[in-house]
């Protein structure tokens, strides 16, 4: 249905042809960024998948471990022990644009690269569970960040997509079809003006020369 | 330079200290409400929380879904995994596709 504000004229016709153009133009362009953004999505989901439940399941045997080592010591042995890490992380993140949405990407270096310094404590006081609890975390860690960026990733990339389904559906539903049946309106109103015109140029031109020499018009 | 943040109970988060990851002990819902935005706000790249307490603020975890930094990343806690994380993915999946496709 046209608005009921649309100018019947030659220079609104040209706008919204132009306007027309431009939609299906763009429409055709972000179908494709949502195809292409929809298949690199589903890889980073499968890829998800995986890393959770590697993750999960990494972190199930920390933690059995780590119950099983705060059952022999204290609460407060514990605590001492893990009090002052040796170990320290940094992370840096760089931003990798996949169709124009950026996803971050990790990278850490820890401070010291010595496997054994993740015990921050003398082995004298504490139990054998603790060293495997933690020896289990450090080597689910390196997951965890894998885990942490391709599910940021996931993340990011599903509001975008959902942003430029709706943009494309706008586009096919509405914003064309609305456009098409302005631009029929607008050439049907201008053909029917045209027409108005000749019949009124054809009467006048019989009146001109009626009242020029007495001219009758044929029988028709 | 950013860093990584763990949040979660005591038992549970215990063990990431000495990876020399900045562990934040917390189990009540206001709590953590104020602890994850406040570590948002500073340099924090990734903040793991435990499922557990995840469950208790899931509207401000959603919060930062749309938001380069921080990640906020779901882990088990020391009782096993409830399954929020997989569900996490699972509507991410509906939001993108626009559907439930298994």
């Amino acid at each position: 249905m046209p608005s009921a504000t649309i100018n019947p004229t030659r220079m609104e016709l040209t706008r919204l042809k132009g306007r027309l153009r431009t939609a299906v133009r763009g429409h055709k362009l972000l179908k494709d960024k949502r195809d292409e953004l929809m298949k690199q999505f589903l890889e980073i989901v499968r890829r998800n998948r995986q890393l959770r439940a590697k993750v999960e399941q990494g972190l199930e045997k920390a933690n059995a471990a780590f119950t099983v080592a705060s059952a022999i010591m204290s609460p407060q042995m514990l605590e001492q022990a893990l009090l002052y890490p040796k170990q320290s992380v940094e992370l840096d993140m760089k931003l990798k644009n996949v169709m124009s949405v950026n996803v971050p990407v990790y990278d850490f270096h820890t401070r010291n690269d010595d496997p054994a310094e993740i015990y921050p404590y003398g082995f004298a006081q504490t139990s054998g569970e603790l060293d495997a609890a933690l020896e289990a975390l450090s080597d689910v860690f390196r997951d965890m960040l894998e885990l942490a960026e391709v599910e940021k990733t996931m993340q990011l990339l599903a509001a975008d997509i959902e942003k430029t389904r709706r943009r494309v559906n706008a586009l096919e539903y509405v914003m064309i079809p609305d456009f098409q049946q302005k631009i029929r309106y607008i050439s049907m109103k201008l053909d029917e003006n045209e027409r108005g015109n000749i019949t009124r140029l054809m009467k006048v031109k019989e009146m001109v020369l009626q009242d020029a020499h007495d001219f009758q018009p044929p029988a028709s | 330079m950013y860093k990584i943040a763990v949040m979660g109970d005591r038992d549970s988060v215990l063990g990431f200290k000495a990876l020399g990851l900045d562990v934040y002990f917390v189990e009540e819902a206001d709590e953590a409400r104020h602890t994850l935005h406040r570590l948002a706000r500073e340099d924090y790249a990734i903040i793991y929380i435990t499922e557990q307490l995840s469950a208790k603020i899931p509207a401000d975890i959603a919060k930062y879904k749309t938001e380069v930094t921080p990640a906020v990343i779901l882990i088990p806690g020391k009782s096993g995994s409830l399954g929020l994380g997989a569900q996490a993915l699972q509507s991410a999946i509906e939001r993108a596709v626009g559907a439930d496709i298994a």
